[in-house]
């Protein structure tokens, strides 16, 4: 629904972003991952128009970007920085309800949309509706930047590092969130990260830029087994792929008939959790079991092991 | 400590209040300043005409002032603004080295004598403080906040009013008040080019060598500097008590 | 992205060109301004005799044609470099010619237009020339705030300047002028007061210093005191001065009535006495505001270094605290001298002498030309301390990076 066609954009002598070419699914995440100075936080900004491209468009549903007035475009389109950026001068109610404001919804419908936001994001609306932003933790803050984004239902939602301020027990939680919060809203996620391991555990597909241009793009499983070049190899690890492909599968996803005499481990698991808990008690082979506890089946260190290769 | 403010407040604007409204009253208090049978109390005008005069000259100079100083500030940091900014600080520096009766003294040949010149030494000595204040008020907001405004949707106008201006009126506030402050101050130093306000009974003590004039000038021009600069900052903290820059 | 919109990482030459493409609109305002100032408003007023109102005379009006023509094509040359010229250096050069030309030619106006021997006339710069001259400063002013001079250049820079105004003064050039005709009848007066004026200034700078600054120390080595003490010193700030004059004279008064040795060394209830010891309460804030302040910023770590090293609590202040505190402290000091030099005019209404006679006394007899006798100097005196010590802080500043 998003169709990226040609983006180029230059300072001066410097290509910051080079012929970028990429079309985003509906209803998926999407995850633009480089390092710093790649382009990546350019061409985001280029979906929203905070940055003009120098050549190529932009359409979202098929509509052009650049025929509406930007700041018309940016308020059906989420957006959600690492500084995240609260209105110091705003309650987080407030704060929420900036876009909603800006496009005249009624009190009423702001009050409530207010309301399913914060509890979505496990903020107690009782508590947290009044506060303002400098009494509020890191993890507070990060959270209400993310609600503020999503207010106004947007069906596109942008988010430029948005973890990065968190500390990494923090961050494996508020990913978690994201998951869910895109699952429950069906919103278009495109995200920018310098972390791989951030990019392969939220993307459904993941794009790899460096220096501007735009080296691979696709599922995470393919990136692994088939990088399109070394550069991509590198970034995604040369040394623990293995580890990496193993953690893109789930326990219940590999199951195999069977029992097993070993410890239970839950069918949500990654199969790198898996390995890591054979390999430190030592065994074999492990019941994978279902959340209610019903057994789903066994896996053993062989048919681990499988999942990590290429072929 | 609040509530000591509080009292001293209250009590400051009685004593001015009763001063201006029955100063015969207090004419015991000054009769031992005084030689020679002179009148203890003011008597050469009303003084409450003369205090009422005083503070309308200097509400009405801060405010035109503070209406240009801001937008001259606003247009400054715009992007279409920008060149301006270098010569804008450079005249800040340079206004600043002027002394207000300078300005004063500079006005007359130009209008002549009375309220007129005191109202633009006023007005132009007014604007330094509140620009200055503006331009660094409204540079100081922080980058992601802006860039988050941006990035929702607003309109540079949105922009400007919505955020932007909310977060640099404590500056704003303050350089208003600085600008009053010495506003009093100035506008006393007015009653030499003839317009009127309480400067007039200081200089009318200092000619006749009457020291109860001086100090009745001198007291009630004090406390009603020490009133406006409090009055100035309770507005800011009732106005900004939620902007917290972290 | 900055918040000015302007790319960061665009290369110095793509900007630059994209400047040097337009027309500059600072040039256009200060066009506009010249323009104005040349055409529309006098160039210099010529009066019968000292307070009479004068009749306004145009530059071409009052130079022959020839001068008049360079002058004006100077101006117009001058313009079109504000107007097009992009780099500073030019600018400034150009906004400097303009000023000697038009310095000159009022200088060389009132030679022409005062009959010879005749004392009486008298021959003002109009407004047109003082918009002019302003224009030509802003030009240069703009000039240099782009140049971004360091410290030493901005005070060899003001002694250029300086040097030379002197020396055109000193030289005659500008005698004919009405101020320097005020000047001639009031030399040795003009001496004193000057003089007298500095000594107030600096006099009571010092003794604030000498409280002040022990005063500043206390207040941040005992936080409980600190509020009492700004708070204090703030209301004092808030009185107006003339108030704070006269509010003073009576107890000073009083004291020099009963006191015998405090007549004697010269305490009075008018004059000097409660000039001095208004600014002294005056300049108290901002040197002890800034001393804390200056104190506060100073980094734990080197503090903690110096105790670790074995040094006294004195020693660490002497020797760690307070220079490192001292920009800020010298800024503080920056801004009471330049605050004392415009408050000693004030001095002048209560007998304390200073260049305000000239200032009041001119009020008094409608005598522009002694408003500016009085006016100027103070301006003069005003800008160079901020230059001078602003270029001191800077360059301690610089030192410490």
């Amino acid at each position: 629904m998003i169709a990226i066609e040609h983006l180029t954009k230059r300072y001066g002598s410097t290509t910051v972003v080079d012929d970028v070419s990429m079309v985003i699914e509906r209803n998926s995440i999407t995850v633009i991952v480089g390092t710093s100075g790649s382009g990546k936080s350019t061409l985001l900004r280029m979906v929203n128009r905070l940055v003009e491209p120098e050549s190529g468009r932009v359409l979202i549903d098929g509509r052009d970007t650049a025929h509406e007035p930007a700041h018309l475009l940016r308020r059906r389109i989420g957006y959600a920085i690492q500084g995240h950026g609260l209105f110091p001068h705003r309650s987080v109610a407030e704060n929420i309800a900036t876009v909603p404001h800006l496009l005249g919804w009624e009190p009423a419908r702001i009050r409530s949309r207010v309301t399913a936001l914060l509890e979505a994001l496990q903020l107690d609306p009782a508590v947290f509706a009044r506060k303002y932003p400098h009494q509020l933790s890191g993890g507070q803050q990060q959270r209400v930047g993310v609600a503020r984004a999503l207010a106004a239902e947007p069906e596109v939602l942008l988010m430029d590092e948005p973890f990065g301020a968190l500390d990494p027990i923090i961050r494996d939680k508020a990913q978690d969130d994201l998951l869910d919060i895109q699952r429950r809203f069906a919103t278009t996620i495109v995200l920018v990260t310098h972390d791989i391991d951030e990019a392969f555990r939220l993307g459904d597909r993941v794009a790899v830029m460096s220096a501007g241009r735009l080296l691979q793009y696709d599922r995470p499983e393919v990136l692994l087994k088939h990088p399109a070049d070394t550069l991509v190899a590198r970034m995604t690890g040369l040394s623990d792929r293995a580890m990496r492909l193993l953690a893109l599968t789930t326990a219940g996803e590999a199951v195999v008939p069977g029992a097993s005499d070993g410890p239970g481990v839950a069918s949500s698991a990654s199969l790198r959790e898996v390995l890591c808990e054979l390999i430190w008690r030592g065994v074999d082979s492990a019941n994978v079991v279902d959340a209610a506890g019903a057994p789903l089946g066994r896996l053993t260190i062989a048919t681990i092991l499988a999942h990590g290769r290429p072929s | 400590m609040r509530i000591a403010a509080g009292v001293l407040r209250c009590a400051a604007l009685t004593l001015l209040a009763a001063f201006l409204l029955r100063p015969q009253s207090f004419a015991p208090l000054f009769a031992p300043l005084t030689q020679y049978g002179a009148p203890p109390i003011y008597d050469q005008g009303n003084l409450l005409a003369l205090a009422l005069a005083h503070v309308g000259t200097v509400l009405v100079a801060t405010a035109a002032s503070a209406v240009v100083a801001v937008a001259l500030g606003i247009l400054v940091t715009r992007e279409q603004g920008a060149e301006f900014l270098p010569i804008s600080r450079a005249i800040v520096n340079i206004g600043q080295t002027f002394p207000p009766v300078a300005v004063l003294a500079l006005a007359v040949p130009l209008v002549g004598f009375g309220e007129k010149p005191t109202l633009i030494a006023l007005f132009a000595y007014g604007l330094l403080p509140i620009f200055e204040n503006t331009m660094v008020g409204l540079r100081s907001c922080p980058a992601a906040v802006l860039e988050a405004a941006s990035g929702m949707g607003m309109s540079p106008r949105e922009r400007l009013f919505r955020v932007e201006v909310p977060l640099a009126m404590p500056l704003i506030l303050e350089g208003i008040r600085l600008s009053t402050v010495i506003n009093v101050g100035t506008a006393t130093l007015g009653s030499t080019v003839a317009a009127k306000g309480l400067g007039e009974v200081i200089i009318a003590g200092l000619l006749s060598n009457n020291a109860a004039f001086v100090l009745q000038g001198g007291l009630a021009t004090g406390l009603m500097a020490m009133l406006l600069y409090d009055a100035i900052a309770m507005i800011e903290r009732r106005v900004c008590r939620t902007v917290r820059v972290t | 992205m900055s918040v000015l919109g302007v790319p960061v990482g665009q290369p110095r030459s793509a900007r630059a060109t994209a400047r040097a493409a337009r027309i500059d609109r600072l040039g256009i305002l200060l066009t506009l301004l010249g323009a104005t100032a040349l055409v529309l408003l006098p160039f210099v007023v010529l009066k019968a005799n000292r307070i009479a109102p004068g009749d306004p005379r145009a530059l071409v009006e009052v130079l022959p044609r020839w001068a008049a023509l360079g002058t004006e094509a100077l101006l117009v040359l001058v313009a079109a470099v504000a107007l097009g010229v992009a780099r500073a250096r030019a600018r400034l050069a150009a906004a400097l010619a303009g000023i000697v030309a038009v310095a000159l030619a009022v200088a060389h106006a009132a030679a022409l237009l005062t009959p010879p021997g005749n004392a009486v006339v008298r021959v003002a710069p109009g407004a047109g020339f003082w918009l002019l001259a302003s224009a030509l400063g802003l030009m240069a002013a703009d000039a240099i705030a782009r140049l971004r001079p360091g410290p030493a250049m901005r005070v060899l820079a003001l002694a250029a300047f300086l040097a030379v105004a002197g020396l055109a003064l000193a030289h005659g050039t500008f005698d004919s002028l009405s101020i320097m005709r005020e000047y001639a009848v009031n030399a040795d007066r003009f001496a004193s007061e000057a003089q007298r004026h500095i000594a107030l200034a600096l006099g009571s700078l010092g003794a604030a210093v000498l409280l002040g600054l022990p005063l500043g120390i206390l207040a941040h080595r005992v936080p409980r005191l600190r509020p009492a003490i700004l708070a204090l010193l703030n209301i004092v700030q808030t009185i107006p001065a003339i108030a704070l004059f006269g509010i003073l004279m009576a107890p000073l008064g009083l004291l020099a009535a009963h006191v015998p040795w405090a007549a004697a060394i010269g305490i009075r209830g008018i004059g000097a006495a409660p000039a001095l010891v208004a600014l002294f309460l005056y300049s108290l804030l901002p040197i002890v505001a800034n001393t804390v302040a200056g104190l506060r910023q100073v980094s734990p770590a080197a503090l903690d270094a110096a105790h670790g090293m074995g040094m006294t609590p004195w020693q660490a202040l002497a020797r760690v605290e307070l220079p490192l505190a001292l920009p800020v402290i010298l800024t503080g000091v920056r801004i009471v001298l330049v605050q004392n030099i415009g408050l000693v005019a004030i001095a002048a209404l209560i007998g304390g002498g200073g260049l305000g006679t000239f200032i009041f006394q001119g009020i008094g007899q409608t005598a522009i030309d002694l408003v500016l006798l009085g006016a100027i100097p103070i301006v003069v005196l005003a800008f160079s301390a901020a230059v001078l010590l602003d270029a001191l802080v800077e360059a301690l500043d610089r030192g410490r990076r």
